[in-house]
C-alpha cells in the first residue's frame, strides 16, 4: 500500500502553521535534507495560504491534502472548493495578485520554484486543485 | 509570534519572532507601523533571528514597510535571515529593495 496521508482543514488562517507543520512531520520519514524540508514547508504554506486569502475570500470552507511519497518523491495535493480561478496563467505571473496591498503576488512562483512540478488545474465556482510534486534527493545508502 | 520594538535614536528596530505567514503578518505589521508612525526613523532594522520560518507572507510585509518608508526618505534593513528565509527574499529580488545583511 502507498504510504499516503490525508487532511481535511478549514480554511481559517491560524491553520496555515498547523497544514504545513503536519505535512513537514509525515515527509521527515522520508530523509529529507533540511532544504528540502522547509522547501516544501514553504510551498505548502503558499498553496494553502492561497485557498484562505483567494478560494474562501468572504467564507469558511475546507481545504483537502494529500501527500504521498513513492520512491523518493513527495506529492502534495492541495484541494478547496472555493471561487475557482478565472485565469490560472495570469494568477502565475510574479507579483500578479487580487489580494490587496500586503500580498506580494509571489505564491505560485515560490511553488514553482521550490519543488520539481506544479500543476493547477481549477474550474470557476467548483475549485482548485493544486498538486506539488518534488524529488528528494538519494542519500548515500542509496535506500530512497 | 510577536515584535519587539527597540528605538535608539532615528533607528527603529523591530526584532520579529517566531513563524511568519499570512496569520501572523498581519499582527507583526501593526506593530512595526505603529512604532515607525511614531517615531518617524531614519532607518528601519528588521531584525530575523528569532524567525524560523517565512512564506510570501513575509516578502509582503518587507515590501509594505519599504512602501511605508519611503515618503520619509527613511532607509529599510533586513538583517540576521536564516538559509530558508535568504532563499525567500532572494526569489522576490528583495535584495534590490532593502539592504540584506546576514
Amino acid at each position: 500500500m502507498k504510504d499516503e496521508i490525508k487532511l481535511i482543514i478549514p480554511s481559517r488562517s491560524a491553520n496555515e502553521g498547523y497544514a504545513r507543520v503536519a505535512v513537514g512531520a509525515f515527509i521527515t520519514r522520508f530523509d529529507p535534507t533540511l532544504e528540502e524540508l522547509n522547501d516544501i514547508k514553504t510551498a505548502v504554506s503558499e498553496a494553502v495560504t492561497n485557498c484562505i486569502v483567494h478560494a474562501y475570500k468572504d467564507t469558511i470552507g475546507l481545504i483537502y491534502i494529500t501527500v504521498s511519497a513513492d520512491k523518493g518523491i513527495v506529492k502534495i495535493r492541495i484541494r478547496d472548493r472555493g471561487c475557482g480561478i478565472p485565469d490560472i496563467a495570469r494568477a502565475k505571473e510574479p507579483l500578479f495578485t487580487t489580494g490587496g496591498e500586503e500580498r506580494a503576488g509571489l505564491g505560485f512562483a515560490v511553488m514553482e520554484s521550490f519543488t520539481d512540478k506544479l500543476t493547477v488545474r481549477s474550474t470557476v465556482g467548483k475549485g482548485t486543485t493544486v498538486t506539488l510534486q518534488k524529488r528528494l534527493k538519494v542519500k548515500d545508502d542509496g535506500q530512497k | 509570534m510577536s515584535v519587539k520594538i527597540t528605538v535608539n535614536g532615528e533607528v527603529v528596530t523591530a526584532y520579529l519572532d517566531g513563524e511568519i505567514d499570512h496569520h501572523s503578518a498581519g499582527i507583526m505589521r501593526n506593530e512595526i507601523d505603529v512604532a515607525v508612525e511614531k517615531n518617524t526613523p531614519s532607518m528601519l532594522v528588521l531584525d530575523f533571528r528569532d524567525v524560523s520560518f517565512m512564506d510570501s507572507s513575509g516578502i509582503g510585509l518587507v515590501m509594505g514597510r519599504y512602501k511605508l518608508l519611503k515618503p520619509y526618505g527613511a532607509e529599510l534593513h533586513v538583517t540576521n535571515t536564516s538559509p530558508q528565509i535568504g532563499k525567500v527574499m532572494k526569489l522576490a529580488g528583495l535584495d534590490r529593495l532593502a539592504k540584506l545583511d546576514n
